[in-house]
């Protein structure tokens, strides 16, 4: 069963939020708990981390498994297999998750 | 011994003896005797006291667990803490029985250090990701992974 786009975009508990690592055990201090701080984050944290989080699967992981949006989850895996790196990921995942924000946004919307 | 109200006093002798306890808690009484050149008995009277009145608190197993086969890995966490929250924060990680150990320390800014266990590296990010990142007033953590150790003193020494 498709999970709403409300669901998706909404915050969630302090212990399910995103936390950025840039390698085993070094936590940057950055967490998301939401699509929205998602996106903000994407922008502000190391590369390291990004790349850090890609290659191990944890984005997916928490998009589909936490958010619930297996559709997001699934074009982060594509990325991972584009083995982009850089800023360049940085680019891309700042693209994907910023299109996917703006479907769910406008599907909330039409669905008032 | 001395006892005074709550207050212990030890004396040369039971300092001897508690160094030949830590490095060795299965010597006998007669052992520590004739080390000490002293009778038994008095070795027997000091240990009692000593434990009465919980100077000696415990006796305790060390186990190799590399000899044992036990795979395991162990890291040192240094925590930023917001202060506000850094004593919750240390009483938290002392909870958990993945931490060995927990201390506060001061350079430029108070931080808390922590020894951690865990069988390998994916479970210790995820004890670190779930369960110390998202307490409150945590700022940052950096974590190292100790590859080797140089030297282990299983007790504290008498300085």
């Amino acid at each position: 069963m498709a999970v709403s786009s409300s669901r998706i975009l909404r915050s969630v508990l302090r212990e399910e939020a995103f936390y950025f690592f840039t390698s085993i055990g070094n936590y940057t201090g950055q967490s998301a708990a939401s699509l929205d701080e998602f996106l903000q984050r994407i922008k502000e944290v190391n590369i390291k981390s990004l790349e850090f989080h890609l290659y191990r699967e944890d984005f997916e992981k928490w998009i589909d498994q936490t958010l619930g949006d297996a559709k997001l989850a699934e074009d982060i895996k594509g990325l991972r297999n584009m083995k982009v790196v850089g800023n360049a990921l940085r680019d891309r995942l700042y693209f994907l998750v910023s299109r996917r924000l703006k479907d769910l946004k406008s599907s909330v919307e039409t669905s008032k | 011994m001395k006892i005074k109200g709550q207050r212990v006093a030890l004396d040369d002798l039971d300092w001897r003896i508690l160094r030949l306890l830590q490095e060795n808690a299965k010597l006998t009484y007669t052992e520590i005797g004739s080390k000490l050149d002293v009778a038994h008995s008095t070795v027997y009277d000091r240990i009692q006291l000593m434990e009465e009145h919980g100077v000696i608190k415990k006796y305790k197993v060390v186990v190799d667990l590399e000899k044992a086969g036990v795979q395991q890995i162990m890291a040192l966490m240094t925590i930023h803490t917001d202060p506000k929250e850094s004593e919750h924060i240390a009483s938290r990680l002392a909870e958990f029985s993945e931490v060995l150990e927990v201390s506060s320390s001061f350079s430029e800014e108070l931080v808390i250090n922590a020894k951690v266990v865990a069988q390998d590296q994916a479970k210790l990010h995820s004890f670190i990701a779930q369960s110390i990142a998202p307490l409150p007033g945590v700022l940052r953590i950096r974590t190292s992974i100790i590859t080797k150790k140089y030297k282990e003193e299983a007790s504290q020494p008498f300085l």
